[in-house]
């Protein structure tokens, strides 16, 4: 019984243990976390997976042999003991009760006693005995099955719990006859000392299929590498579909999922599985377990920044890929993340409602927007730098201007810092991307400043040939450093008070040559000219912000999106379990037992007769409240009786 | 005939009086007028269910007899609140009735205050000893929890007017389930206020609901935990709704055998002696207490795995959650064998049972907070 405790709280410790140590992570996350020493000394300890470790189910063995025990010594002396009325015993014995009452009687009660008994759910013996007649009643005898079975159910459990773990694998790797691969190579090529064969009696693994694609295995990750698994056939998936919420959240995940039998192209079944709902095919399972991308194809069109020209040309990859690029005469490598193929955004944050009192159980989603596809990607030089972009696939609504945007960190969990470039009247980049060639060309600039001066001065011929040198100089500077090149000039050649001044009509310049560049641009282009407008004002303001935010880019390349081929992929979980239906059935005689055990009262009384008098005794295998209770409301109810009789 | 046929009987179908039987009679009409009206829209698993509710409280009715008029109030005044809603979920911010009182966000301030008022009735007996405070304090719990059911079944029809593909059973977000966690530790409460006749122990078991509210107020001001979310994939099953309320009346029987130890460990030690029931009335409730809550807590638990088999692909996964649920169940698995087998009582299992509370709250809360898993219902 103590030892029983025992296991309880060691049991309980070690899960404990599990429960704060995260379990089953890449060996090298504990390494960075408790340092080589420790790493090694908890790799013996076996904590990184402590529910399979010898000592564990250790605990669990003796748990199942002490209490295999408890029923075995106590089963037979139970049983008897249901169905024993013990009328054997002697009133002496009955004197000894702690429970015991005496009445005297007049004439014979006998027949009313028996109807008591009979009344109040009690089955009894009658004994008679020279003149004196002992009637041993009881009910709730069955009280004593809640015991088997709640100790039955936990052996049933721990047994069933043990068939599904991984024991036999365990001893395979003890003594060497299987070998966990960690290397990433195609499943063609592991060995068969890291494959486990079809019969293996349980298991569970998991694989990821692309659409179109299936597979005859699933993995099994153990320790810091994995297992194959033969199945017994073919999994393939044909589609997966994701539903969604009005607010992005996921609602629901579905595989169309075939099954084929071994060597046969023809599937014995097309089903769909979700969360919840999993397919059983000969005694495997199959689960809906998680979801990715599978290698959705890309179009882009790969604008050129390096050179002065609005050029881009066509460009191809997938996700999880990567397609070398090479532009400037650099050799780029571009390695496709994540496809997100829309963006929910909660523009303007919903005000939280003052009052506590209405129906504020709703949250407020008017302002929620689809921002469309984006994508994510690394732009990788020769000596192994990379920038990561994010870029999305449709113009954006930015106050009321829309605009391209792509995203740069230069480490990962930065948040990204955005370029954001307007698009011209055709709601393209086009116009932007030959303004800020021009804006970058020094051969336009005599050309952009002499327009300039000519619109502003018409008539100073010498003040023009000023401005005409000043501006090719601004130009300059803005083309290589941005704003930042234009304010360190102001600081090291104006006075600090006429900064302020000197740097709006910088601002005004630069604005107005841009101006002139554009017109130059569209007209090369066969445009229509554009009007000077509040909408170009705005042009050519976002566009003269993008062009400096571009120097800091980062990249020769901006890769716009122009369509995409979806391809999703589904994880899905295998399990074999043969333990499971005898862990069910566990359960269901625990739950049995638990609330036979507690909710059937045992009780137990004699009625011992003689003339004049009666002996009265009751015993239950618990004496709680109630049964102190129950024992005086029988007294009260045997003198009420013998009253009567 | 003889007295004996007079006697209470075992048997109490025969016992029960005709106010049982309209109510009875009461609960199926409601459901067979709920089967013909929306019998077409379920599947088998709500039909089961909507008979089975009506049958298991049909019993618990019986069984105890104020649950009646508590069961009939609520569904009525839902009933009101739903229709006053005209489909409208916009009247909930005007419509009088539904604004400063049966909107679920209103009804639920509403328990909340009157939880708070019992708690400080539930003292101010205690302490000056009046029975009439002790019936108010009782009277404002029964409130408090009529108000939090409504609640709860209003909030249940809100979700399907937001979207019917939203709508879903109030008890799947860690705000839903402080509501339910505090109206099942009060009803629990209330059923051995009236089976032993004592109204002191109120003012122990109430803090915790009172605290339970707190949080809940927190949640919803600090965090706007009350919006209805819609449900994740792994949400949506059956399962669900046998699972959660098992481990809250569970949860809330471990509570209150909790807040009983705290009284008999008071007065074991003289302090408040005189006005709380005896140390073995205490003890009994204790082990009553523990007892509903371990068998509770036990079919709670074999529904979660029943639930992962289908979900996760694996009916135990060693899932941060499941571990506590087992540490929890080990944990009184062993305070009963302590007092069964070994026939131990006194401070010590009073004292184990305070405990068994911190770690209750652990596996409730804690793991949600600290300890990431599976479990994907709530997270702080
Ligand atoms: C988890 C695994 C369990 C183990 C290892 C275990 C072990 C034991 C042991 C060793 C005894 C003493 C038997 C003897 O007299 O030699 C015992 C008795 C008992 N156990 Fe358990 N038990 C377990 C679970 C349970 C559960 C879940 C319950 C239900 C609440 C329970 C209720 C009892 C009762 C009532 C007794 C006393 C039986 C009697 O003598 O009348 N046990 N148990």
């Amino acid at each position: 019984m103590r030892f029983a405790i025992s296991l309880f709280s060691l049991l309980a410790i070690a899960s404990v243990i599990g429960t704060v140590l995260k379990q089953n992570q890449p060996y090298a996350d504990y390494v960075i976390k408790f340092g080589q020493y420790w790493f090694t000394a908890f790799k013996w300890l076996g904590l990184f997976d402590v529910y399979h470790t010898w000592w564990f189910v250790t605990i669990l063995a003796f748990l199942v042999i002490s209490t295999s025990t408890c029923i075995y010594r106590n089963l037979p002396a139970m049983l008897r003991d249901m169905r024993n009325f013990r009328e054997q015993a002697t009133e002496q014995s009955l004197r000894h009760f702690h429970h015991q009452a005496e009445f005297s009687t007049q004439g014979n009660p006998l027949p009313l006693l028996k109807e008591y008994l009979a009344h109040q759910g009690f089955q009894y013996r009658e004994r008679i005995q020279g003149d004196s007649v002992l009637l041993a009643g009881k009910k709730g005898s069955f009280n004593r099955l809640g015991y088997m079975f709640t100790h039955g159910a936990i052996v049933m459990i721990c047994l069933g719990g043990l068939i599904d773990g991984n024991l036999p694998l365990q001893f395979e790797q003890a003594f060497g006859l299987k070998h966990i691969e960690t290397r990433d190579i195609p499943v063609s090529q592991v060995p068969a000392i890291s494959r486990l064969s079809v019969n293996n009696l349980s298991f569970r693994g998991n694989v990821t299929l692309p659409e179109g694609s299936s597979a005859d295995v699933v993995f099994l990750n153990v320790g810091d590498g994995y297992l194959v698994q033969e199945l017994p056939f073919r999994v393939g998936l044909k589609k997966f579909h994701i539903e969604h919420y009005s607010t992005g959240q996921p609602k629901a995940f579905a595989s169309e999922i075939q099954v084929f039998d071994k060597g046969s192209d023809q599937p014995v079944m097309t089903r769909t599985i979700t969360v919840n709902h999993p397919l059983i095919y000969k005694g495997i399972a199959i689960y809906q377990s998680s979801f990715g991308d599978g290698g959705t194809h890309f179009k882009l069109k790969a604008w050129d920044l390096s050179k002065n020209q609005a050029t881009w040309l066509p460009f191809a990859g997938s996700v999880h890929d990567q397609s070398p690029l090479d532009v400037d005469g650099q050799h780029l490598s571009v390695e496709f993340g994540d496809f997100h193929p829309f963006n929910i955004q909660d523009a303007g944050m919903s005000t939280p409602s003052k009052t506590s009192f209405g129906g504020n159980a709703v949250a407020d989603h008017k302002n929620l927007r689809n921002e469309g596809p984006s994508f994510e990607y690394k732009l990788r030089t020769p000596d192994g730098q990379a920038r990561e972009y994010s870029n999305f696939m449709l113009p954006i609504l930015i106050d009321g201007r829309w605009f391209m945007v792509s995203g740069m960190r230069t480490m990962p969990n930065q948040p990204y810092h955005y370029l954001r470039m307007p698009l011209d009247p055709q709601f393209t980049l086009d116009g932007f991307m030959r303004l800020r060639a021009a804006m970058l060309t020094p051969s336009l600039y005599p050309e952009i400043a002499k327009r300039f001066a000519q619109s502003v001065l018409p008539h100073d011929i010498n003040a023009q040939q000023q401005l005409i040198r000043s501006t090719v100089k601004e130009l300059t500077l803005f083309s290589k450093d941005g704003y930042s090149g234009l304010s360190d000039f102001i600081e090291h050649n104006i006075p600090a008070n006429q900064r302020d001044q000197a740097a709006q009509a910088y601002l005004k310049i630069l604005e107005l040559s841009a101006w002139q560049a554009y017109l130059i641009t569209q007209t090369q282009a066969g445009q229509i000219l554009p009007k000077m407008d509040d909408a170009t004002g705005w042009f050519l303001r976002d566009s003269l912000n993008a062009i400096n935010d571009s120097l800091y880019y980062g990249a020769p390349v901006y890769l716009q999106l122009s369509s995409f081929d979806q391809v999703q992929s589904s994880g899905l979980q295998l399990t074999r379990s043969p333990g499971k239906n005898i862990v069910f059935f566990g359960s269901f005689l625990l739950v049995l037992g638990v609330f036979t055990m507690f909710f059937v009262q045992e009780r137990r009384l004699w009625l011992l007769l003689k003339p004049g008098h009666l002996l009265f005794a009751m015993s239950a295998n618990r004496v709680t409240l109630d049964f102190e209770t129950e024992f005086t409301q029988r007294c009260e109810h045997l003198a009420d009786l013998i009253k009567e009789s | 005939m003889s007295s004996v046929h007079t006697l209470p009987r075992p048997n109490f179908l025969v016992s029960l009086s005709i106010i049982d039987w309209l109510y009875t009679a009461l609960l199926w009409s409601g459901a067979l007028y709920a089967f013909n009206q929306y019998g077409q829209y379920m599947d088998s698993y709500e039909k089961s269910f909507l008979f089975g509710f009506a049958a298991i409280f049909s019993v618990m009715g019986w069984l105890w007899k104020p649950l009646r008029i508590l069961i009939v109030t609520t569904v009525v005044t839902s009933l009101l609140a739903i229709l006053d809603y005209h489909s409208d979920l916009g009247r909930a911010q005007h419509a009088f009735f539904l604004k400063y009182l049966f909107a679920s966000q209103s009804a639920i301030m509403w328990m909340s205050t009157l939880f708070v008022l019992a708690t400080l009735t539930y003292w101010l007996a205690l302490v000056t000893r009046s029975k009439f405070a002790g019936v108010v304090a009782s009277g404002l719990t029964w409130s408090a929890v009529a108000m939090g059911i409504i609640g709860l079944l209003v909030r249940w029809y809100e979700s399907y007017l937001i979207s019917p593909d939203v709508g879903h059973i109030p008890i799947s977000n860690l705000y839903e389930v402080f509501v339910l966690f505090s109206i099942i530790t009060a009803l629990l409460y209330l059923y051995y206020e009236a089976r032993y006749a004592n109204r002191t122990l109120g003012a122990f078991v109430l803090p915790v609901i009172t605290a339970a509210v707190g949080f809940l107020l927190w949640y919803a001001f600090d965090r706007h935990a009350q919006n209805i979310q819609p449900l994740v994939p792994a949400l949506q099953s059956y399962w669900m709704k046998l699972h959660v309320p098992a481990n809250f009346i569970g949860y809330g029987s471990f509570s209150l055998a909790a807040m009983v130890a705290v009284a008999w460990l008071l007065a074991s030690r003289g302090i408040l002696a005189s006005r709380l029931p005896s140390l073995d009335v205490l003890d009994d409730l204790m082990y009553k207490s523990i007892s509903v809550g371990f068998g509770f807590f036990t079919i709670a638990t074999i529904l979660g795995a029943l639930w992962a088999a289908e979900a996760w692909g694996g009916y135990w996964s060693w899932d941060p959650k499941e571990t506590w649920a087992l540490i929890v169940w080990l944990n009184y698995a062993a305070w009963l064998h302590i007092r069964l087998v070994k026939g131990l009582r006194g401070a010590f299992l009073a004292w184990w049972a305070v405990i068994g509370l911190f770690v209750t709250v652990f596996a409730f809360l804690g793991v949600n907070m600290f300890l990431s898993g599976l479990h994907s219902y709530g997270t702080l």
